[in-house]
């Protein structure tokens, strides 16, 4: 096995895992503001055909990636005016934003089936990723790096700032604030917002990176596995960039074992994968009790003030 | 305001049960119903897509005596069974599942609904009316195979296939002889992904053939992915359902396309006449329903050359891709030399031949 061999397969995991980790941190903010979106799917696919159908207009990625936050934001406020203006419920809402999404971004896609765009490549000049070393740094489309990046950022958003401890404030106790002066539905509109916006960017990684096209239901599945892997992480960003880079590198292992022939295990195993190490991380949390627990105590209730 | 109660109910029901006996006489020559259930979204520009075709070409050939219907999206699971229903209920005369997955989804709403044809693409189980219709794709992989054999540097071949079934072993199979006599050292690497469409795994799944050392790939899922992938390595893919070159210019080196729409007329036509009868069909080549796209300018001169002999041997009869010696994946000898394999046979066949690497 060569060097070059490990290289290009750390390359099909980065493409692997960073949709779902773009995902998984938007959901991760989401959640610790107390809100369960299921929908997270739909929102990708939103975010998916947004990014495109802006990129074929403007002929310009960059405007494509704000196109996709828009997009997937755009669809993630219908469920929160449900959510929070409404007060429906969480799981019932979010599952309809989850078969909402595909069917809209199908009706949207309609005009931008069968066309392409340039891929949007690597960030840094050809020259600098020609030997496989430096590919392997230097090698990605921008996202890659802002899916990086956001990592620590919103870890140091929600740990240290005034606003992230307002956020797992709401998350974690809304009455109480709620009766500090919080506004607890604004506090939430903005986390749904970005959850959205995270979600439409990771949409668009496989509709202007991997494939630069538009397909249908293109995303096939890997929003559940975003909202898998928060559970995973234990609510936690540092976990979360190692869950998803575990879950990356399970499904490229999935691809190599078959490919070299190996027939070790039934690939109904590996495909299940993700879901049976969340359920295993799952039983390690609740084994430890609650204090080992990081989940917020609001998640998935409705904020209904008495006043 | 009104309400609605049962007798009300009771009432509209006779009046609309008797409006549809006054109406039958002029109902008589009202269009047959047709429906059609895919796999994938119509819009997938592959598998899915050409079935599309193949309904919209009824649509042209019989419009003022068919009126088609179609569900997209529909699983391969119990959950096809409602649909079907649905379209029985709705008045559907023949009802087309596009799919080996709905096989006994299909076999089961049949049962219920005697009066209307059912018809399901390849499979291979029937019953009074529920016919089968396949094309012989593996005519079409023994030339995208030739071309690959022929072309190839490095003699390591990838096949992106979905699932192991008949349909999928034999394009493999199929495509691992024809390199072969091109290049008889040329081995197929498989990876099945277990999914007819997944356009995030194909590419993946390409990604890591082509680490593996694979210099060719050709794809027996339904999106454009894999040559995309393909496209930005500077490498060359061959695909299957439609023309996809429009995604992959330069990757693109040719592709089987389905043509469905001959065979869609033909069965319409027969229930429009009353002549329907349950058949087993596999079509190839020559039948037309199975064409080779046009070769790209990427595809040699001599490539050319082999494909198209083999593309004429189809054509005229004269060649079989599964003519003996054919060993399997362990060297032993499963089809003795001058042998030709019967439909029957390919119809079931379940072991890989020799030089094909799989995981199963």
């Amino acid at each position: 096995m060569s060097a070059e061999f490990i290289i290009l397969a750390i390359i099909t995991i980065v493409g692997l895992t960073t949709p779902i980790l773009l995902a998984g941190i938007g959901e991760l903010v989401v959640e610790k503001a107390g809100v369960l979106n299921l929908g997270v799917e739909g929102m990708m696919l939103m975010g998916a055909i947004s990014g495109f159908a802006v990129t074929v207009m403007t002929f310009n990625p960059w405007v494509g990636i704000l196109g996709a936050a828009a997009g997937g934001a755009a669809a993630s406020m219908l469920f929160a005016v449900f959510v929070l203006q409404l007060n429906s419920n969480q799981v019932a809402t979010g599952l309809a934003l989850t078969i909402f999404g595909p069917g809209l971004s199908s009706l949207l896609g309609v005009g931008f089936t069968g066309r392409i765009v340039m891929p949007f490549g690597s960030l840094f000049p050809a020259s600098l990723a020609k030997d496989p070393i430096w590919q392997l740094f230097f090698g990605y489309s921008p996202i890659v790096y802002f899916a990086l990046i956001m990592v620590p950022l919103t870890a140091w958003f929600l740990k240290s700032t005034r606003a992230g401890l307002i956020l797992r404030a709401v998350g974690e106790n809304d009455l109480s604030a709620h009766s500090i002066g919080y506004s607890v539905r604004k506090v939430r509109y903005g986390a749904i917002a970005f959850g959205g916006a995270m979600a439409g960017i990771g949409g668009a990684y496989f509709s202007m990176v991997i494939t630069p096209m538009w397909a249908e239901e293109m995303t096939a599945g890997r929003g559940w596995i975003a909202l898998a892997l928060v559970v995973f992480a234990g609510w936690r960003m540092g976990r979360l960039l190692i869950g998803a880079y575990f879950f990356g590198i399970l499904m490229a292992l999935e691809l190599y074992a078959k490919a070299a022939g190996f027939s070790f295990l039934p690939s109904q195993f590996w495909a299940a994968m993700p879901y049976v190490m969340t359920v295993v991380a799952l039983t390690f949390i609740s084994a430890r009790g609650t204090a080992g627990s990081n989940a917020p105590a609001c998640l998935g209730k409705p904020f209904l003030p008495s006043t | 305001m009104t309400t609605i109660s049962r007798r009300t109910l009771i009432k509209g029901a006779g009046a609309v049960a008797g409006a549809t006996l006054v109406g039958a006489p002029a109902f008589a020559q009202d269009k047959v119903k047709v429906g059609f259930i895919f796999l994938g979204p119509i819009g997938d520009f592959g598998w899915t897509w050409a079935h599309n075709k193949g309904r919209e070409a009824v649509d042209a050939a019989l419009g003022d005596k068919v009126e088609t219907v179609y569900v997209e999206n529909v699983a391969e699971d119990a959950s096809a069974i409602p649909v079907l229903r649905d379209l029985a209920q709705q008045g559907c005369k023949l009802i087309f599942t596009c799919s080996f997955g709905y096989m006994d989804q299909t076999l089961e709403v049949a049962k219920e609904f005697p009066d209307v044809k059912f018809e399901h693409c390849t499979g291979f189980k029937r019953a009074d009316n529920v016919a089968t219709y396949n094309s012989r794709f593996h005519e079409g992989r023994a030339v995208l195979g030739t071309i690959a054999g022929k072309m190839s540097t490095t003699g390591v071949l990838g096949y992106l296939g979905s699932f192991k079934i008949p349909e999928v072993v034999l394009g493999v199979n199929s495509f691992a002889l024809a390199a072969q006599k091109q290049n008889p050292a040329a081995v197929v690497k498989v990876v099945m992904i277990d999914s007819w469409f997944d356009p995030p795994k194909e590419a993946a799944a390409t990604e890591t053939l082509v680490n593996l050392g694979c210099d060719f790939v050709t794809t027996h899922t339904d999106s454009p992915a894999p040559l995309q992938i393909l496209e930005q390595k500077g490498l060359f893919g061959l695909c299957q359902g439609a023309d996809m070159s429009a995604f992959a210019p330069t990757a693109h080196l040719t592709a089987i396309e389905d043509i469905w729409g001959p065979y869609y007329i033909l069965r319409a036509q027969a229930i429009v006449d009353g002549t329907w009868t349950s058949t087993d069909t596999w079509d190839g080549m020559v039948d037309g329903t199975v064409v080779i796209s046009p070769y790209s300018a990427a595809v040699t001169p001599e490539a050319v050359a082999a494909a198209d002999e083999v593309k004429a041997g189809y054509m005229a009869g004269t060649f079989d891709i599964f003519t003996g010696p054919i060993l399997d994946q362990d060297g032993v000898e499963r089809v003795k030399a001058g042998e030709v394999m019967t439909l029957e046979q390919l119809a079931m066949m379940d072991w890989f031949v020799k030089g094909v690497e799989s995981a199963s």
